[in-house]
Formats: structure tokens, C-alpha cells, sequence
């Protein structure tokens, strides 16, 4: 008789931990006992603002649900749950915020279990370490990274490999809450310690991070992979989805700068010379996958830092006179607030003022081939970023509001107002605005050393 | 002559990183994909005239296993900076959508 061909079977529930699921979808996974269940907590696609601030991505309440039936379905089968980039963006407020969750719902759902937090924020001093020993470098037309930058960022995650989750999963942890991670990094870590190889490990990780993803009709659902020696077989858990050779192929072009080399912590994927097969009119097997072993293994540093706050306001109009001379317009409206704003103390290099318009460049500004087809009505977003405070936001924008809403132009008859004003107030306060100043590779011996795992009994 | 949005089957953009858009053009099948390839419209030259960057900084890869071409170039303005529009870049591939494909 032969030997069963070793595999380890792995349930994503969905892209982000938040993003909800259908619960019979992750029942009907249940059934075919998978040995990890887990989600992807998190991304850098939404901007620099959650880094900054610390909040989650996605809101408390829609991750609380998801949890909640994770843990509960994990728990009493008895099998680990992982979630990398906790909190959308896998800083320390970001972990605390979802252990905390984890911790009140064992106690009122009556589940124990042994916890590990894998920490992603790095302190500055061990940065500017890394740095001094030339052991970073930049990404994509970044510049190299400066101590200076280090002291301005309001906080810096580290991206880890699967080594961190390995580590905790071999001391026991049945439910691992990771800080930042690279996408694919608690699949391959699964998928490694079941002795397999790191190419189809990795491939795994690649289709699971995004849940049901790579299935059609594409939305936020639970995606099953069984990972063997040599390829990987995916299946949608919902039966409305089915996985077909070319949704899977679509899905290695997400996210990457390149479709065929996928750069990871200690390696690379390489599906150039993939094969996608139908093993069912609703599972696809794909093999071919090729892993390089990097000679130096590296982790990706994020960073943002405070740029201003900001304060928006909406209008629109359907004056075809006003249409007709924007650009002057919108020029006498800047000039207005400039000297209307310096007299109350906003030099005009300490803001920004953004007039963004819809119904002609909003979407794609400068590289909009169609900004010369006007609308019969446009919409615009005023927008201040402020560099002294809220306040300041908010008042230079209250000026650009007026002024958008009263200033006269050449042949108006519009003469009560400009502007269609949708709210009351109209003027929102958002507050603080972050940017990316991070975006570098940390050299590192020790995969495992800039993440510090906790464990505790819940 | 036909238009690209009437021949693939998937055109469509997205950041790759806070830097960079990667936009993917797919095609139903082997034959449409290589009567695409070999007008040789789809390529370097083409993204950098429509998106107005320098043709170095367009990172072109066909993915034959997919049927798929792949650009990936520099954003105007990172993604969630001042002046961006587009934060998950994910509407940048409209300017393909009326090219041209001689096939």
C-alpha cells in the first residue's frame, strides 16, 4: 500500500480580519478538518493613517464578530488559529487592541486556550542601530534612511517571515496574534513546520492571505488549501465560488510589482512556470512553483510620520459660466485665501490647499487624458493640511469655503453663491494626516529577533 | 482594430507598495494573449506615453501562464501624501481601456 502523500490542509476565512464571512462558509471548511485556520489582520493599502494613529482598519465591532467565530470553531477542534498584521497595521497598539478582544471573548464564550503575541514595532534606538551597522537599505526610489527620519516617525513596524510564528506555534500557542507580517508568512509557517517545502508553503500563503480572493464572483469569504510536496490545491468554501485555472493565475499579478517574482523575507517565489489544472469544475491545482533562497535574509521596515492635520469640505456646481473660466477662478479663490489667511497667522508655508475636482481630474490629476470633456456640474473636495494644528486646518479652510461660495468672477449671475453646499456644517475636521517616511530592508542574522513573542494562558 | 476593452478580460490597477501602481491587462485565452503579444502595442513605451513617466521606470513583465501583461510604475504621489487621489490606486487603468489592439 502506498504512503498517503503528507499534506497539511489551511482555512483563511477572509482578506482581513473585519472584512466578515459567511459562518457556513467556515462551518463547511470545519468539515474537512482543516490543521490551521487563519486570516490576514491588515495591509499598507490603506495608507499611512492607521501606522500613525494606531487604530484599526477595520472597525472594533466587525472584527470582534469574526474572532468570535474563529476562536470559537479553532478552540474546540482543537487546532491553532494565526492572524498576521493584527489591527490592520501590526503595531503595538494594533496587537494589544486584538488580544484584548481575544481575551474577553474566551471569557464570555467559556474558551481557554494558550495565546501568543508576536510584537512588529520597532523601537527607534534599535533602527538607528541597524542603521549605523549599514544593515539598511531602501526600497523603490526610496532615499537611504537617516536617523533623522527615524526621530521624526510616529512609529515603525518591522515585517516578519514565518519564523516568529513557527517559534510560537512549536512552544504550543494554540492561537497566535502577530504584529506586522508579510502577507503569506503564518500560511508558510504552518505549512513549513508540516515538513513541506517553502515553494508550495509560500504559494499557499500567497493564495490565503486574501481569503476567497482568487475565487469568482470575487468577495470576502473563506478559501481552503491543501499544501503537498509539490503543488497546492485551492477551493472556495462557499458554493456560489468556484476557483478556475485563470482566477487563480489573475491572482498572482495582485499586489506586486512583478507577476512572477514574488520577493519574501528569505527567498523568492518564482511562478514563472506555473501550471494551473482543474481538478474539479470548482478546485485548481498548481504546480511549478520555484523557491530561491535569498543569500541575506532581509525584513521590510514601514514607517509614517505626522505631516499636518487636515480639514475637507464638499461642494459642487452647475454654473456653466463658472465651468466655463475655472482655472481663473479657482486661481482668484487661492490668492483671496492666501492674504485673507496670513492675516490671521497661516503663512502660506505652513499649509497646503487642495482643490480637487470631480467631474474632471479628481480621480486621476495630472495623468487624466480627458480633463478637457467637462461636465455639466462638477465636485469638489477643499482640502487643508495644516502643519500648526487642527485648528489652524480648520479656520484656512473655512476661508477657502467663503471664498469658493462668494467670489466674484467676470460675466457671474450667479451672484448669491457659487457653490451647492450638501451639509450643514459643511466644514469636517479630520485630523491628524500621517505619510509614509519608512519603506526600507533591514538586514537581519536572526530572523526572529526583532519580533519578541509573549505567551499567556487564556 | 479593436478596442482593449473589448478583448481582455480583466484591465485593471493597484498599488503595489505606497510607491508604485502595477497595472494588469488579461487576456480569456492562450490565442487572444498571443495575437496581443505580437502587435506589440502593449508594452513599455505605451505605459510610460499614457501614465507621463520615463520609460526606465516601467517594469514590463508578459505572464504567459496567465495571459497576462503587467506594468508597474512609479505613483505621482505616494499613496495617503497630499495630492494623492487614488489611495488604493486601484482606478488608474481607464487611459488603456480605448487602445487600440490590431489583432
Amino acid at each position: 500500500m502506498a504512503t498517503p502523500q503528507k499534506e497539511i490542509r489551511l482555512l483563511s476565512t477572509s482578506a482581513i480580519l473585519g472584512y466578515g464571512f459567511p459562518e457556513a462558509s467556515l462551518q463547511a471548511g470545519m468539515a474537512r478538518e482543516p490543521h490551521v485556520i487563519g486570516v490576514d489582520g491588515g495591509s499598507v493599502d490603506p495608507g499611512p493613517h492607521y501606522l500613525g494613529s494606531g487604530k484599526p482598519f477595520c472597525s472594533s465591532i466587525a472584527i470582534r464578530r469574526d474572532l468570535r467565530l474563529m476562536l470559537n470553531a479553532a478552540v474546540r477542534a482543537g487546532i491553532p488559529v494565526v492572524v498576521g498584521t493584527s489591527g490592520g497595521a501590526g503595531g503595538a497598539p494594533h496587537l494589544a487592541l486584538v488580544a484584548q478582544m481575544a481575551r474577553e471573548i474566551a471569557r464570555e464564550d467559556g474558551l481557554h486556550f494558550k495565546m501568543a503575541l508576536i510584537e512588529a514595532e520597532q523601537d527607534k534606538a534599535s533602527v538607528k542601530r541597524r542603521i549605523a551597522a549599514g544593515r539598511v537599505k531602501p526600497l523603490v526610489h526610496q532615499p537611504a534612511l537617516t536617523n533623522a527620519v527615524v526621530d521624526r516617525a510616529e512609529r515603525i513596524v518591522g515585517m516578519m517571515g514565518p519564523e516568529p510564528f513557527i517559534t510560537a506555534l512549536d512552544n504550543g500557542a494554540q492561537v497566535v496574534l502577530a504584529g506586522r507580517a508579510s502577507d503569506p508568512a503564518s500560511w508558510a509557517a504552518a505549512a513549513t513546520r508540516a515538513q513541506l517545502p517553502p515553494a508550495p508553503a509560500w504559494y499557499a500563503g500567497k493564495m490565503l492571505e486574501c481569503g476567497a480572493t482568487p475565487s469568482i464572483p470575487k468577495g470576502h469569504d473563506c478559501l481552503f488549501v491543501t499544501v503537498r510536496e509539490d503543488h497546492v490545491e485551492c477551493e472556495p468554501l462557499n458554493p456560489a465560488r468556484r476557483c478556475t485555472p485563470l482566477s487563480i493565475a489573475n491572482h498572482s499579478l495582485h499586489e506586486n510589482s512583478s507577476p512572477i517574482h514574488h520577493i519574501e523575507p528569505g527567498g523568492m517565489l518564482d511562478t514563472s512556470d506555473c501550471r494551473f489544472d482543474a481538478v474539479s469544475d470548482r478546485a485548481v491545482r498548481i504546480s511549478g512553483m520555484r523557491w530561491t533562497p535569498a543569500d541575506q535574509y532581509t525584513v521590510k521596515l514601514e514607517g509614517v510620520e505626522l505631516a499636518g492635520y487636515r480639514a475637507i469640505c464638499v461642494c459642487g456646481t452647475r454654473d456653466p459660466l463658472l465651468i466655463g473660466r475655472l482655472d481663473s477662478f479657482i486661481e482668484s479663490v487661492r490668492g483671496e485665501v492666501a492674504t485673507k489667511a496670513a492675516a490671521f497667522g497661516a503663512d502660506p508655508d505652513t499649509y497646503q490647499l487642495g482643490i480637487r475636482i470631480y467631474g474632471r481630474d479628481g480621480v486621476m490629476a495630472e495623468r487624466e487624458p480627458s480633463r478637457g470633456q467637462l461636465s455639466h456640474e462638477l465636485g469638489f473636495v477643499i482640502e487643508v493640511v495644516s502643519k500648526q494644528s487642527q485648528e489652524m486646518a480648520s479656520a484656512v479652510l473655512g476661508m477657502a469655503r467663503t471664498n469658493m461660495l462668494h467670489t466674484d468672477f467676470p460675466g457671474r449671475l450667479c451672484r448669491e453663491g457659487n457653490m451647492a453646499f450638501p451639509f450643514s456644517p459643511s466644514d469636517i475636521e479630520v485630523g491628524p494626516v500621517y505619510r509614509f517616511s519608512i519603506y526600507h530592508v533591514a538586514e537581519l542574522d536572526d530572523p526572529s529577533e526583532p519580533f519578541p513573542i509573549s505567551y499567556e494562558t487564556v | 482594430m479593436a478596442l482593449l476593452k473589448n478583448v481582455a478580460k480583466v484591465c485593471k490597477s493597484k498599488n503595489a507598495g505606497p510607491f508604485e501602481l502595477t497595472i494588469d491587462v488579461v487576456f480569456e485565452d492562450a490565442d487572444t494573449y498571443r495575437r496581443v503579444a505580437a502587435t506589440g502595442v502593449l508594452g513599455p513605451t505605451l505605459f510610460a506615453r499614457l501614465y507621463n513617466v520615463p520609460e526606465e521606470h516601467v517594469l514590463f513583465t508578459p505572464y504567459d501562464a496567465a495571459f497576462a501583461f503587467k506594468a508597474t510604475l512609479p505613483r505621482l504621489v505616494a499613496a495617503g501624501d497630499f495630492g494623492d487621489t487614488d489611495v488604493y490606486g486601484c482606478q488608474q487603468h481607464a487611459p488603456l481601456l480605448d487602445v487600440d489592439l490590431p489583432i
